[in-house]
C-alpha cells in the first residue's frame, strides 16, 4: 500500500479548470520532487494536500484510505503537513512559543517555561537546526532562520507526509546544507518528503521521483539518474530557453536613472545604479535583501535617508508617486493584488487608472476616449478574452491581470520602467510575451530595472544584472555569459 | 465577434446580478403597492408630503455617507453636525439676514467634515475613531451654543422646510438634485471614480499616481456638507432648533447606504441604489405609523429588513 495517492485530481475555479487531472503516487522514504514554470499549478496543489482547497474533482488516499482534506486541520489528522513559501509565525513570540503553541509542558496547570525550552532545544537539535536560539522572539530572526523555524514547527507533530513549499529560496550556505541533511534524515525515517523547488540542482541531487507540472497537469514523471537539467527546462517551459527570451542587442543611450549613495535605514545602503535609455538591467537578491524596498523608494512611494536620485542627468526628490510620475517612472508592483489591481472595478477603470485625470472633457471623465485607449492596450498586449474590459479584473487569469497593469503604465508611456516580480503567478506563454514587451520598450528607448528572484529570468531578459545582498550592491555581471551560479553566489556573499 | 460581445453582457449571471442589486428598489415598490392597497390613508395629499418631507434629512445624510463609506471609512459625527448647524442658523438668524445665516450653518457642517477628513487622511487615524470623537465634541458645542431650542419668530424661518414646488416639497427638489449631482459626481467625474477606487484598494491607486489623502478629505467635507444641508432643512422644517436633535441619525444614513448594496469595506455602491435604501426606510416609518404599530416594533423591524436585505446582496454576489 502506497503512502501517498492521487488519482485524476482536478482543481476548478469558479468553472475554469486549473488542474486537470493529477496523478501522483508517493511511499515511505521517497521524495517527490515537484517542478514547473509559474502558473503550472504548483500551488494549487499543494493546497490541495495541505486541505486549504478542496478538489474539484478526484481522489486522495493516505494509506489507501480516501481522504478529501477539508481543511488544514483535517490535512494535520492524517499526518500531512505543509510548510509555505510565506512566513506565518507570530513575530512577537519567541520561538519556543511558535513551535509548541497549544501543546505547552504545564506544573500545576501553569505553564512550565523551563521546560518549554527544554523542549524546544531538544527538538531543533535533535533536527539539526542547532543555530535557532528557542529564547528569540521569532520577529527578530533572518528570514532564513524563520523560514527554518517554520519547518520544525511542522516537524513537531511528526508527520508521516510533509510538503515543503520552495525552502531553500530563502536559504544559503549552512543553512542550506542542514535543510538538506535535514530531508535526507526524514527519508531514512521513513517520511515522504513533497519537495517544490524552482533550483533544478537541488530536486536533482535530493529528490527519489520527480515530478514534471506544465499548465496544470503532470506532463513527465522522471528519475534523476534518467534526466538532467536541460531536459527538465525544457519539459517545464514546452520550448528551449532561446525561444523564451528575446535576443537583447541593445544599444544604450545616455543615463535615464541613477541613484548616488542611496538609502533607507536598515533596508539599503548606498546604492549607486544607473540605467541607460534602451537598457533593461536586472535586479536580482534574495528575500529580505532589500529589492522591493529600493523600487518602492526609487518610486517616490517611501523616501530615501541619504542619498539622490537623478532622472535624465537631472536630480530629483520624489516626494509621493505622483512626482515620480511626472519625472517619467512607472511601477508595476510585486504584490499584484495588494497593490496592482482595483479588484471591483473593471479592467478598463483599472488600465484607465494613471490616465484617469488626464483623459477629461467638460470635468467629466471622457468615455469614449477611455474606451478606445483602453481597448487599443487590450489589442496591442493581446488580454484575454478580447472583450475583457467592462469585466471586472479579478475574473481574469493571474497573466492576464498582470498584463492588465502593465498596459496601465503603457498608457503613461515612462522613460523608465520598473518591474517588480513581474511573471509572478504566470504563465508561461503571458511571460514570454511579458519579455517580448520589455525587449520591445527597451527598443524604443525606454530604460527598464526588472527585479526578479528567478535566477534564469533575471540573465535571460537582461542586459545586465546587478546583485543586491542585505540592502548592498554585492555585484555586478553582464548577462551574456554569465552564470546562475555567478549570480548566487554574489547573493549569499560567497563570490570569489 | 458581435456576437460575443452580445453574450458577455447578457449572460444570466450578469443579468441576476443587475436584478438583485437593485433589490432595494424593488422591495420599495412592494411595500408602496402594499401599502396603496391596504391603507386608504396612504395615498392622502398630505400623507405623501410628510413622506416627502421626512426623508429628505435620512436621503441627505445618507449621499455623504454614501461618499465616505466608499472611501472604506465611516462618519458617525453626521447627526452632531445636524444639531449644531440647525441651532447655530437658528440663533445667528435674529442678527443676520436669514440666507447669511443658513450658510453660515451649511459652511460649519463643510468645516466639521474638513476636520474630520484632515484627521483621517493627514494623520491616518480610524474613522470610527475619529469621527465618533467628533459625535461628542460637537453635540457638546450644540449645547454650549444653547442649552435652550431656539426658535426664530419670523415666518421666513419656515419658508424653506414648507415651500412646495407643484405637489413635491422644496426641500425634496433639493435632496433630489444632490443625489443627481452626486451620482454624477460619482460615475462620471475623476475624482468620483477616485474615491471609488480608494475604496477598493488604496494603494493600488495611491501607487498609480492618484492622491488618496486629498479624495478622502473631500469625502468627509461632502458628508459635511450634507449634514450641515440637512441640519438647516430640518430646523426650518420643524420650526424650532433642538440642540437634542439628530441623536441616532448616523445609523438610518448608514442602513440606507447599507440596504443599497454598499459595502462598508468601501469600494461597493451607488447613488441610485443609496436612494433606495432612503425611500425603503422612510416607507417602512411611514407605513407602520399608519397602522399604528408601536414605535418600538418599528425599530425591531426595521433591524430584520437590514438584516433580510444584506442576506440577499450576499447570495447574489456569491453566485457569480
Amino acid at each position: 500500500m502506497k503512502l501517498l495517492q492521487l488519482k485524476d485530481v482536478r482543481k476548478a475555479y469558479a468553472g475554469v479548470e486549473v488542474l486537470h487531472g493529477v496523478d501522483l503516487t508517493g511511499d515511505r522514504g521517497e521524495v517527490i520532487g515537484i517542478v514547473g514554470a509559474n502558473g503550472a499549478g504548483k500551488s494549487t496543489l499543494i493546497k490541495i494536500l495541505a486541505g486549504a482547497e478542496t478538489m474539484t474533482a478526484g481522489e486522495l488516499l493516505v494509506d489507501g484510505e480516501s481522504t478529501t482534506p477539508g481543511s488544514p486541520h483535517d490535512a494535520h489528522r492524517h499526518g500531512i503537513r505543509t510548510v509555505y513559501q510565506e512566513l506565518t509565525l507570530a513575530p512577537e513570540l519567541t520561538v519556543t512559543e511558535n513551535l509548541l503553541l497549544g501543546r505547552f509542558p504545564r506544573r500545576r496547570r501553569l505553564i512550565d517555561w523551563r521546560a518549554a525550552h527544554h523542549q524546544a532545544r531538544d527538538l531543533l537539535d535533535d533536527i539539526g537546526f542547532t543555530s535557532i536560539d528557542p529564547r528569540q522572539k521569532a520577529g527578530r530572526l533572518s528570514v532564513a532562520k524563520q523560514q527554518m523555524v517554520e519547518i520544525a514547527k511542522a516537524l513537531v507533530s511528526k508527520p508521516r507526509i510533509l510538503v515543503l513549499d520552495e525552502p531553500s529560496a530563502v536559504l544559503a550556505g549552512s543553512d542550506l546544507a542542514a535543510l538538506f541533511a535535514l530531508v535526507r534524515r526524514l527519508q531514512q525515517q521513513d517520511t515522504l518528503v513533497v519537495y517544490i523547488s524552482h533550483r533544478l540542482v537541488e530536486v536533482l541531487d535530493l529528490a527519489t521521483q520527480i515530478v514534471v507540472m506544465k499548465d496544470g497537469a503532470v506532463i513527465a514523471t522522471t528519475t534523476p539518474d534518467r534526466t538532467d537539467e536541460d531536459e527538465l527546462i525544457r519539459l517545464m517551459a514546452g520550448r528551449r530557453l532561446e525561444q523564451i527570451y528575446p535576443d537583447r542587442r541593445a544599444t544604450h543611450g545616455p543615463p535615464a536613472l541613477s541613484t548616488e549613495n542611496l538609502s533607507r535605514g536598515n533596508e539599503f545602503r548606498d546604492i549607486d545604479l544607473t540605467i541607460h535609455k534602451g537598457e533593461v538591467v536586472g535586479l536580482f537578491g534574495l528575500v529580505g535583501s532589500g529589492r522591493t524596498e529600493l523600487a518602492h523608494c526609487l518610486f517616490g512611494a517611501t523616501h530615501p535617508t541619504g542619498g539622490r536620485i537623478a532622472v535624465g542627468g537631472r536630480p530629483h526628490t520624489f516626494r509621493t508617486p505622483q512626482d515620480a510620475i511626472a519625472a517619467g517612472l512607472a511601477l508595476v508592483t510585486e504584490d499584484r493584488k495588494g497593490s496592482g489591481i482595483v479588484p471591483d472595478l473593471t479592467v478598463r477603470e483599472n488600465v484607465a487608472l494613471t490616465t484617469l485625470y488626464a483623459t477629461t472633457r467638460g470635468g467629466l471623465v471622457d468615455g469614449r476616449a477611455q474606451r478606445r485607449a483602453v481597448e487599443t492596450m487590450v489589442d496591442r498586449l493581446d488580454i484575454r478574452p478580447a472583450h475583457c474590459a467592462t469585466m471586472p479584473i479579478v475574473r481574469l487569469s493571474g497573466g492576464n491581470q498582470q498584463k492588465a497593469v502593465l498596459a496601465k503604465w503603457l498608457l503613461k508611456q515612462p522613460r523608465v520602467l520598473i518591474l517588480d516580480e513581474p511573471t509572478r503567478g504566470v504563465d508561461m506563454a503571458t511571460r514570454v510575451a511579458i519579455y517580448r514587451m520589455v525587449d520591445e520598450l527597451a527598443r524604443a528607448g525606454v530604460a527598464v530595472l526588472l527585479i526578479s528572484s528567478d535566477l534564469t529570468e533575471v540573465l535571460g531578459a537582461t542586459d545586465r544584472v546587478l546583485v543586491l545582498r542585505e540592502g548592498r550592491i554585492a555585484g555586478e555581471l553582464r548577462s551574456e555569459g554569465a552564470t546562475e551560479d555567478q549570480v548566487l553566489a554574489y547573493s549569499i556573499g560567497r563570490a570569489a | 465577434m458581435t456576437l460575443t460581445k452580445v453574450d458577455e453582457r447578457t449572460t444570466p449571471a450578469a443579468r441576476i446580478q443587475l436584478t438583485i442589486a437593485h433589490a432595494a428598489i424593488a422591495l420599495v415598490v412592494l411595500v408602496l403597492a402594499i401599502a396603496a392597497v391596504t391603507t386608504d390613508a396612504f395615498l392622502t395629499q398630505t400623507n405623501l408630503t410628510n413622506l416627502l418631507k421626512q426623508m429628505v434629512t435620512t436621503g441627505l445624510l445618507a449621499y455623504g455617507m454614501l461618499v465616505v463609506i466608499l472611501t472604506g471609512g465611516i462618519d458617525l459625527s453626521v447627526g452632531s453636525v445636524v444639531a449644531f448647524a440647525g441651532i447655530l442658523t437658528a440663533g445667528l438668524s435674529s442678527g443676520l439676514p436669514l440666507p447669511v445665516a443658513m450658510l453660515v450653518g451649511i459652511a460649519s457642517g463643510i468645516l466639521f467634515g474638513l476636520i474630520n477628513g484632515v484627521l483621517v487622511a493627514r494623520f491616518d487615524l480610524a474613522p470610527f475613531v475619529v469621527t465618533l470623537a467628533a459625535l461628542t465634541t460637537i453635540r457638546g458645542l450644540a449645547f454650549v451654543y444653547s442649552d435652550v431650542p431656539i426658535a426664530p419668530e419670523e415666518e421666513s424661518f419656515f419658508w424653506l422646510g414648507s415651500a412646495m414646488l407643484g405637489p413635491i416639497p422644496l426641500t425634496t427638489v433639493i435632496m433630489l438634485a444632490v443625489f443627481v449631482a452626486g451620482g454624477v459626481f460619482l460615475s462620471r467625474t475623476p475624482a468620483g471614480r477616485s474615491i471609488v477606487a480608494i475604496g477598493g484598494n488604496a494603494e493600488t491607486v495611491r501607487l498609480a499616481g492618484i492622491s488618496v489623502r486629498k479624495h478622502v478629505l473631500l469625502a468627509y467635507t461632502i458628508s459635511g456638507f450634507c449634514a450641515g444641508l440637512a441640519g438647516v432643512i430640518l430646523a426650518s422644517r420643524v420650526g424650532i432648533a433642538q440642540p437634542s436633535v439628530g441623536v441616532a441619525f448616523e445609523l438610518d444614513a448608514i442602513a440606507a447606504c447599507v440596504i443599497g448594496g454598499a459595502s462598508l469595506a468601501g469600494g461597493k455602491g451607488s447613488a441610485l441604489a443609496t436612494l433606495g435604501g432612503v425611500l425603503v426606510l422612510a416607507l417602512i416609518n411611514n407605513l407602520l405609523n399608519l397602522y399604528n404599530v408601536q414605535s418600538f416594533w418599528q425599530q425591531v423591524l426595521k433591524g430584520l429588513i437590514i438584516i433580510a436585505v444584506i442576506l440577499v446582496h450576499r447570495a447574489s454576489r456569491r453566485r457569480t
